[in-house]
C-alpha cells in the first residue's frame, strides 16, 4: 500500500486536500481534508440575534445568500413570522439567481478545464473541447462570463449585491421591487435564457426539461452543437456515467416550494430533521457523543491523534447522505435523473447532468415569480425577536442541504450550528468508521503515477465548497 | 504583468465578485491590459503537484512574478503553529507561505478586507485564531509582515479593502499599477488606493433627499434615511459604492440595507447591533464624517421641521405613496 496526498486541489471554493490509499494503482480507501478553520459559530455567540444576517454571508463567497437565508429561516423560526407574499417571492428569486450563476460557475469555470487536461490529447473530442474550455484561456470564458455578471445584474436589483447582501430578513427583503424594475428583472431572465439556449444547450429549455431517460438524453445530445451536448459526448467516451458513485443515499430540505424535501435511499423516504446528528471522532474537534446540531458544539483539539480534518461527520439516521442538484432532482422525482441513478448510481456524469437540468427547469420558474411580483404590497413582515428561543434554518444552496440552528438567551445568540452542503458531502468517518460520500465514491478509482486524472472529475462532480465546509 | 493569487482565511468573495468584472470577460479584460495570472486557485489549471511546484520555483525565486494578490485573513494560530490554515498537500502553514512570497513578489496586494485588516476571521472572542491583516491588526500595523514592511517594489501592502471587494476596485488597481505604477501617495493611511477609498459611501446615495430632510426609515424595506435609526454608516464610510454601481445598477442602500462600512478596518466589531444605530439622548453617535456635532444637532432639527409631506410620507413604507407634485407651467403664451 500507498499513501499520495493530493493537494492544493484547485478550481473548488475554498481549501482541499486529499489523501489517498493505493493498492496496484486503484484507491482502496480516501480520507478527506478541510485544511481551513476559521470558527465562524464562535463568531456569533453573544451577538445581536440579527447580526447573524451580516455576518454568516460572509462564511462563503459563492454561497452567501443561501448562509443569508438559512439565517433568515432560522431567526423567523425564533421569530414565529413568515415572509410576506412578494418577499417569499424575492427570496426565491434571490437565491436562484445565487445557485443558478453557481451551477453555471461550477461547469465553465472548475470541471470542464480538466478535460482540457494533455492526458486527453489522443481524444477525438480533445481539439474542440480543449481550446472551448481551456482554463482562462478557452474560449468560453469570453461567453460565460458577461453572461454570468449580467445575470447577477438580477441581485443589484434584487439585493443590494452580491456577494454579501443584507437584503434577506426573517420577514422577506428590505428591497420592494418597483413596476418597472418588474420588466427590466425579466428581460434580464430573457438575456440568460438565451445564452443557456444558444451556448450550453443548443436547444430551448423546454426541451431539455422534456428528456426523461439517459438514452433520450444521449440521442438528444448527438451531434448537437452546444457546450451541454459536448460534455456529455466526452463523458460518455470516458466512462464518467459509470465512475463516482457514493452510495445512493440522498437528502434535500427543498427548494423554492418546487423541488421538495425529502430522503432517498432506492425510493423516497420522509425526512425528519431531528434525526441529524454531528460526529467529532476524526475532527481536530473536541471528542463527545454525536450531538444534535441544537446542541452541538465546536471546540478546537488541535492536536487530536485520530483526526484528519477540521469537517465534521454529519449523520442522518446514523448514515451519511450525499446532497445537492443530483439529490434535489432524484427526491424530486425527476424521471431522467431517476433512471440515470437507478441504471449507474449518482456518478460524474449524473451530478452534472442534474445541475444543468435546474438551469433549464429554475429560469421558468423565475420567470413566473417575478411576474407574480405585486409592487405596492409589502416585501417585509415585522416581527420581535424573543429573549429566549430557538430557530431552525433549513435552505437548499447550489451545492445542497444547509442548515442553521441557533438559540438565543437573554436577548442574545448563546449557540449558533451550521452543517453546510459540503460537510455533508465530503465528511470525513465517523465513529463507526463510515466514510463520508467522496471518501466513498473515491475507492476503486484509478490514482498515482501516470493515472487519468479520474479523481479530480469525481471530486469536482459534487463542486465542494470548502469554506462553508468547515465555516 | 503576473499575478500570483493565494487564498487563506476569507470566504473567497472577492474572487466571485471580480468574476463580475463589466463589461467585458474579466479574462479579455486582464490581458488585454497586459496582466495574466501565474496562479489563481480558483482559476488555474494546476492541481496538486503541478500547483505545488509552480508555488516553490516563485517562492524560491526560480520564477519571476510581479503582483502577490492574498485572499483572507493570516491565521497564525494556534499558539503560533499556523494549523488553522495549512497548505493542502505540502503542509505548510499558509503563513509561511506568503511570508516568503512576499520578499519575491514586487507588489503585495491585500484582497479585502479580511487579508488587510483581519475581518471576521479576527473576530472570534479572544481571537484564538490569531488572525491578522498582511500589514495591520484592526488599525493598528503590524500584521503578519510588519509595519516597516516594503516590498521590492518599494510599497506598503497595497489594502483593496472592502467585503467583498468590488471588482472594480481591484481590476483598476492592478491596471493603473501596469500602466503607470503606484505610489504611496496614492494610498491612504491605512493603504486603501484613494481612487475609490477618497470618497464616502454616502456620496450619490440614492437616498439623499430622505437624508437632507432626515426622514428616517423606521423598519426594514423603508424608503427613508438609513443613518438615524438602521445603522447605516455610509457618511463615515470610505468607498465610491453609490458612484460606482455593483452588480449592474446596485449598492447596499440601494438594496435597502445599511452601510456596514465593510471598507474599513475593525468594521466587524462595531461595539452595537449591525442593524441599528447606536444613539445618546436620541443623536446617534456616528456623526458623518467631518462634520462638526453642534452644527449636526441644529441643522437635523432645521431640516426636520422643514421636511415635505411626500419626503415624511414616502420614508416610512417601502414603496412611493406620495408623488413629486407637477409644477404648472406659469405665465401666458
Amino acid at each position: 500500500m500507498t499513501r499520495i496526498v493530493v493537494g492544493p486541489f484547485n478550481r473548488v471554493e475554498g481549501d482541499l486536500e486529499i489523501s489517498l490509499d493505493l493498492e496496484a494503482g486503484r484507491v482502496s480507501q480516501a480520507r478527506v481534508n478541510s485544511p481551513l478553520f476559521r470558527g465562524f459559530e464562535q463568531v456569533m455567540i453573544g451577538r445581536s440575534p440579527l447580526d447573524a444576517l451580516a455576518i454568516v454571508p460572509r462564511i462563503c463567497g459563492i454561497c452567501s445568500v443561501s448562509q443569508s437565508a438559512a439565517a433568515a429561516s432560522a431567526l423567523a423560526d425564533a421569530m414565529g413570522i413568515v415572509p410576506t407574499a412578494n418577499g417569499q417571492l424575492a427570496r426565491h428569486l434571490i437565491q436562484a439567481t445565487e445557485n443558478l450563476a453557481d451551477h453555471l460557475t461550477h461547469f465553465y469555470l472548475f470541471f470542464m478545464p480538466d478535460f482540457a487536461r494533455p492526458a486527453y490529447a489522443d481524444r477525438a473530442w480533445f481539439p474542440d473541447v480543449a481550446a472551448r474550455f481551456m482554463a482562462v484561456k478557452g474560449s468560453a470564458a469570453a461567453d460565460v462570463l458577461p453572461a454570468r455578471a449580467s445575470f447577477l445584474r438580477l441581485m443589484g436589483f434584487l439585493a443590494g449585491r452580491w456577494p454579501h447582501t443584507l437584503a434577506i430578513q426573517p420577514g422577506g427583503s428590505t428591497r420592494a421591487i418597483t413596476a418597472g424594475e418588474r420588466i427590466r428583472l425579466l428581460a434580464l431572465l430573457r438575456e440568460f435564457r438565451s445564452f443557456l439556449e444558444r451556448h450550453l444547450f443548443g436547444d430551448s429549455l423546454a426541451s431539455l426539461a422534456a428528456l426523461d431517460s439517459k438514452a433520450a438524453l444521449l440521442a438528444w445530445a448527438k451531434g448537437r452543437p452546444g457546450d451541454f451536448p459536448s460534455f456529455l459526448r466526452a463523458a460518455q467516451d470516458l466512462g464518467l456515467d459509470r465512475i463516482g458513485r457514493a452510495e445512493d443515499r440522498f437528502l434535500s430540505y427543498g427548494a423554492y416550494d418546487l423541488f421538495p424535501a425529502g430522503r432517498w435511499q432506492g425510493g423516497l423516504l420522509g425526512l425528519d430533521a431531528a434525526d441529524i446528528v454531528e460526529d467529532t471522532e476524526h475532527a481536530w474537534l473536541l471528542d463527545g457523543m454525536p450531538r444534535h446540531p441544537a446542541d452541538g458544539e465546536t471546540i478546537v483539539a488541535a492536536d487530536k491523534p485520530a483526526a484528519y480534518t477540521w469537517c465534521k461527520a454529519p449523520r442522518l439516521a446514523e448514515q451519511p447522505h450525499e446532497v445537492g442538484a443530483l439529490a434535489r432532482q432524484v427526491i424530486a422525482g425527476r424521471p431522467l435523473l431517476l433512471d440515470m441513478v437507478q441504471a449507474d448510481g449518482g456518478s460524474v456524469m449524473a451530478r452534472v447532468v442534474a445541475r444543468l437540468l435546474e438551469l433549464a427547469l429554475v429560469v421558468p420558474a423565475m420567470e413566473a415569480w417575478v411576474q407574480a411580483l405585486r409592487p405596492g404590497e409589502p416585501f417585509c413582515a415585522e416581527g420581535v425577536l424573543p429573549d429566549e428561543g430557538s430557530g431552525v434554518g433549513l435552505v437548499e444552496a447550489a451545492r445542497g442541504s444547509l442548515g442553521h440552528w441557533l438559540s438565543i438567551r437573554r436577548g442574545h445568540i448563546e449557540r449558533y450550528q451550521i452543517i453546510a452542503p459540503t460537510t455533508w458531502n465530503f465528511s470525513p468517518r465517523d465513529r463507526n468508521g463510515l466514510p463520508g460520500p467522496l471518501e466513498q465514491a473515491l475507492v476503486g478509482l484509478p490514482a498515482g503515477e501516470g493515472a487519468p486524472p479520474t479523481v479530480q472529475h469525481v471530486v469536482r462532480s459534487f463542486d465542494p465548497c470548502m469554506v462553508c465546509t468547515v465555516h | 504583468m503576473k499575478v500570483l493569487w493565494l487564498q487563506s482565511g476569507g470566504c473567497g468573495g472577492c474572487t466571485q465578485s471580480l468574476l463580475c468584472a463589466e463589461p467585458r470577460s474579466l479574462f479579455d479584460e486582464l490581458h488585454d491590459a497586459g496582466i495574466e495570472f501565474v496562479w489563481h486557485p480558483a482559476l488555474s489549471l494546476e492541481s496538486g503537484d503541478e500547483a505545488l511546484s509552480v508555488l516553490e520555483d516563485c517562492a524560491e525565486g526560480r520564477r519571476a512574478f510581479d503582483v502577490l494578490c492574498v485572499e483572507g485573513a493570516m491565521l497564525r494560530g494556534p499558539n503560533g503553529s499556523g494549523k488553522f490554515h495549512l497548505m493542502a498537500g505540502d503542509g505548510r502553514p499558509l503563513t509561511e507561505w506568503v511570508t516568503q512570497l512576499a520578499q519575491r513578489a514586487r507588489w503585495v496586494f491585500a484582497i479585502g478586507s479580511c487579508t488587510a485588516y483581519g475581518g471576521f476571521s479576527a473576530n472570534t472572542p479572544g481571537n484564538p485564531l490569531e488572525a491578522c491583516g498582511l500589514q495591520f491588526d484592526e488599525h493598528t500595523p503590524g500584521g503578519l509582515l510588519g509595519s516597516d514592511f516594503r516590498s521590492p517594489g518599494g510599497l506598503p501592502v497595497v489594502n483593496i479593502a472592502g467585503c467583498p471587494t468590488h471588482p472594480g476596485w481591484v481590476v483598476e488597481t492592478l491596471e493603473k499599477l501596469a500602466l503607470e505604477g503606484l505610489a504611496e501617495t496614492d494610498l491612504d493611511e491605512v493603504g486603501r488606493p484613494l481612487f475609490y477609498a477618497g470618497e464616502l459611501v454616502h456620496h450619490g446615495c440614492a437616498r439623499n433627499e430622505y437624508y437632507e430632510f432626515k426622514a428616517s426609515a423606521e423598519k426594514s424595506s423603508d424608503l427613508g434615511c438609513l443613518m438615524e435609526n438602521l445603522g447605516c454608516k455610509g457618511t463615515q464610510a470610505h468607498a465610491d459604492c453609490n458612484l460606482r454601481p455593483w452588480n449592474g445598477n446596485g449598492s447596499c442602500l440601494r438594496g435597502g440595507f445599511a452601510c456596514i462600512a465593510c471598507t474599513e478596518p475593525g468594521f466587524e466589531s462595531p461595539g452595537h447591533a449591525f442593524q441599528e444605530t447606536p444613539k445618546v439622548a436620541g443623536i446617534p453617535i456616528g456623526l458623518p464624517t467631518d462634520m462638526p456635532k453642534a452644527w449636526f444637532v441644529a441643522l437635523a432639527a432645521l431640516s426636520k421641521s422643514a421636511t415635505p409631506k411626500r419626503v415624511r410620507d414616502n420614508a416610512v413604507v417601502d414603496h412611493l405613496v406620495v408623488r413629486p407634485a407637477i409644477r404648472k407651467k406659469g405665465g401666458g403664451k
